[in-house]
């Protein structure tokens, strides 16, 4: 990976993180409602591997922990956060919110509440474009927990049947909500359990970038050059708890402590500054830049614009004037 | 017009949509070398390949979830869940995913996808092969439910679906596939929302769908014969959403109302229809609408208590009778 590369993936990285951290804020104010899944500490997952993607080309599906996947696939910072803020103005229209982040657009396929939920979909998609012949890839970003679905099992079965371009990326947090891995899944390590299908696995460290990308360009190379599915897992960690609503008493302050030191981050910008390729004033100013932005930018859209019209409630429940509802074109 | 049976038409729906898209596609257990249990996809395998007819692993959830999401690209899936009684398997694809996507990404993305399923009572499949399941779809926002009584409807029905961009149910029935009807020789397209009269008639309205239409038109003719009794029949081939205007019209016309379904009562198609003649004609009636429903237990499989849970064309013709103090 450049260095330039390197730098502006740190920008990328702080930039979710930040992004992340004024979610919790405006969560906090009460100005965003409902469920709130942040993302701080496992974001080398994510960039690591649409670094190694074609973010806006290749597909992308993930559950309710999406708004920095939507972010890197190109989605409008501001259009996520109006999201949030339950706008017209949201990636959504404000008739999702925060785990349903919509940008088809940017082929950002939506988040999903369900756990387990998108595996299928992931697969359908690639089943679309194995019959179009296009050279895009299906990647579907789950987390561990997501595995002790049935959804799972069926999804990988069929991947691995008819061979399809579908890429499984497992961010494996050691958590499913408040159980700790090793209480909810008999094979903790999630890359064997994929064996069985026949689908090629690995496992690597997910808070370091460089790893997860090169371990991803791998992937991303299997599964678009037509030899079938392909699952990474990535070890990885969330700092905050699963969502707002968690008590987050279930982890050890010895255990957030260890992995506190692995911020993905920190890894980064540490190599960085040992290779003299970034100073500690530019990234003090990068973050400056950075939390401006948010707060001059993005926050004032979410907050000045407007909500959906009460008059627009049913509004793309279903299509409008679909011929066949009436019988076709007669 | 020629007279075919009821899988028939639901094969040349197939056939004719698969020739002209190749975007569409079907899949299920068993639709492809065998060519569907019910013979709807016979000869398909061998005129569209593998890719197109797809032959799936038993994992109702699995395929109907790859369904939806390869519809997301453009596809247009018929999706064939082997029996309704498995498709409470399907369901969280179906409810979370096909139904809702529309909407909760603000019309961004939609779920063009068909799902066909026979249910109902045949003859002893026993209480997990018996069920039906229009009284769940129809509950779910963002999701067609329609359910053809005949090979005519069958077969417009489907081709309509395939082609709305909205995500459609067809509920079938086992028992009604070897039935056979005319269906018009040049494409047609039958409408998916609306209802039809399958009899005319001025002294009380028989609401039926799928086979239930089929009771209510012997009960008419039976009431009619032996009894004076003039009966509409009105076949609610669109469960979701349901006819109001339709429903309105024939209540207000007859002044009496009876809906026979298969299924068990509770949350039923009975009761939906039941709160639209409150709603909407309420004061036209001369009579309290009657339920003619199937009891409320697992289907039995001993013949004599399966024929006991269901309704037949002489309860209706005992319900209506009862309803004029005959």
């Amino acid at each position: 990976m450049k260095p330039a590369d390197k730098k502006r993936l740190l920008r990328e990285m702080l930039f979710a993180r930040r992004f992340e951290e004024r979610c919790y804020e405006a969560y906090m104010e009460r100005k965003v409602g409902g469920f709130l899944h942040l993302y701080p500490g496992q974001e080398a997952c994510c960039f690591g591997v649409m670094e190694a993607a074609r973010p806006g080309h290749d597909y992308v599906i993930t559950g309710y922990r999406d708004h920095v996947h939507a972010i890197k696939c190109g989605s409008d910072p501001k259009a996520v956060m109006a999201e949030l803020y339950s706008k017209e103005t949201g990636c959504s229209k404000g008739r999702g919110g925060s785990m349903h982040i919509f940008d088809v657009k940017h082929r950002f396929m939506g988040g999903y509440a369900l756990v387990g939920g998108p595996f299928p979909l992931a697969v359908g998609m690639a089943k679309a474009i194995k019959m179009k012949g296009g050279d895009e890839i299906s990647i579907c970003f789950l987390g561990d927990a997501a595995n002790n679905q049935g959804t799972f099992h069926e999804s990988l079965n069929m991947a691995a049947l008819w061979k399809l371009p579908v890429l499984f990326v497992c961010e494996n947090n050691l958590y499913g909500i408040g159980t700790r891995i090793d209480r909810s899944t008999a094979v903790t390590e999630q890359y064997k359990r994929v064996c069985g299908y026949g689908i090629e696995a690995s496992q690597v460290d997910g808070q370091d970038i460089e790893v997860v990308y090169n371990e991803a360009k791998k992937a991303v190379d299997h599964v678009r050059s037509g030899k079938g599915p392909y699952f990474l897992e990535l070890m990885t960690y969330r700092f905050r708890g699963h969502s707002m609503s968690d008590s987050n008493k279930y982890r050890s302050k010895q255990e957030e402590e260890t992995w506190a030191k692995r911020d993905p981050l920190y890894i980064l910008k540490a190599r960085l500054i040992a290779a003299k390729e970034l100073t500690d004033a530019e990234y003090q100013k990068l973050d400056k830049e950075i939390i401006e932005q948010i707060e001059k930018d993005i926050i004032p859209f979410a907050e000045t614009s407007p909500e959906p019209k009460v008059e627009e409630l049913t509004k793309y429940v279903f299509g409008e004037n679909d011929p066949y509802v009436r019988g076709g074109a007669r | 017009m020629a007279e075919i049976f009821f899988w028939e038409a639901v094969r040349r729906a197939h056939d004719e949509e698969m020739a002209r898209d190749p975007m569409v596609i079907c899949m299920g257990e068993d639709v492809g070398v065998v060519g569907g249990t019910y013979k709807a996809t016979l000869g398909l395998y061998d005129k569209y390949g593998p890719e197109r007819v797809m032959d799936t692993p038993i994992s109702e959830n699995g395929f109907t979830g790859l369904g939806i999401g390869a519809s997301f690209l453009g596809v247009r899936p018929i999706i064939e869940i082997m029996s309704v009684n498995f498709a409470w398997l399907a369901l969280d694809q179906i409810a979370n995913s096909a139904a809702k996507v529309r909407y909760m990404s603000g019309g961004q993305l939609t779920a063009p996808v068909v799902i066909r399923s026979p249910g109902g009572v045949a003859h002893q499949l026993g209480a997990q092969h018996s069920g039906r399941m229009e009284k769940v779809f129809m509950g779910i926002a963002g999701l067609r439910v329609v359910t053809p009584s005949n090979p005519k409807q069958a077969y417009g029905l489907l081709k309509s679906a395939v082609r709305c961009n909205d995500p459609v149910f067809i509920n079938e029935h086992e028992y009604m596939y070897s039935m056979k009807g005319e269906v018009p020789d040049a494409e047609y397209f039958h409408p998916l929302e609306g209802s039809e009269i399958a009899r005319m008639g001025r002294d009380v309205t028989l609401f039926g769908y799928n086979i239930s239409v089929h009771w209510c038109l012997q009960a008419a003719e039976i009431l009619s014969k032996q009894h004076g009794i003039e009966a509409e029949v009105i076949d609610l081939f669109a469960l979701s959403p349901l006819d109001r205007a339709g429903i309105k019209a024939s209540v207000s016309k007859t002044h009496r109302a009876l809906v026979v379904e298969e299924a068990e009562a509770p949350v039923g198609v009975g009761a939906e229809v039941m709160a639209i003649i409150n709603e909407e004609c309420f004061f036209e009636l001369d009579a309290a609408p009657v339920r003619v429903s199937a009891a409320n237990v697992p289907i039995p499989f001993n013949h004599k208590l399966e024929k006991a849970a269901i309704p037949d064309a002489k309860r209706v013709v005992d319900a209506v009778l009862k309803m004029f103090g005959k």
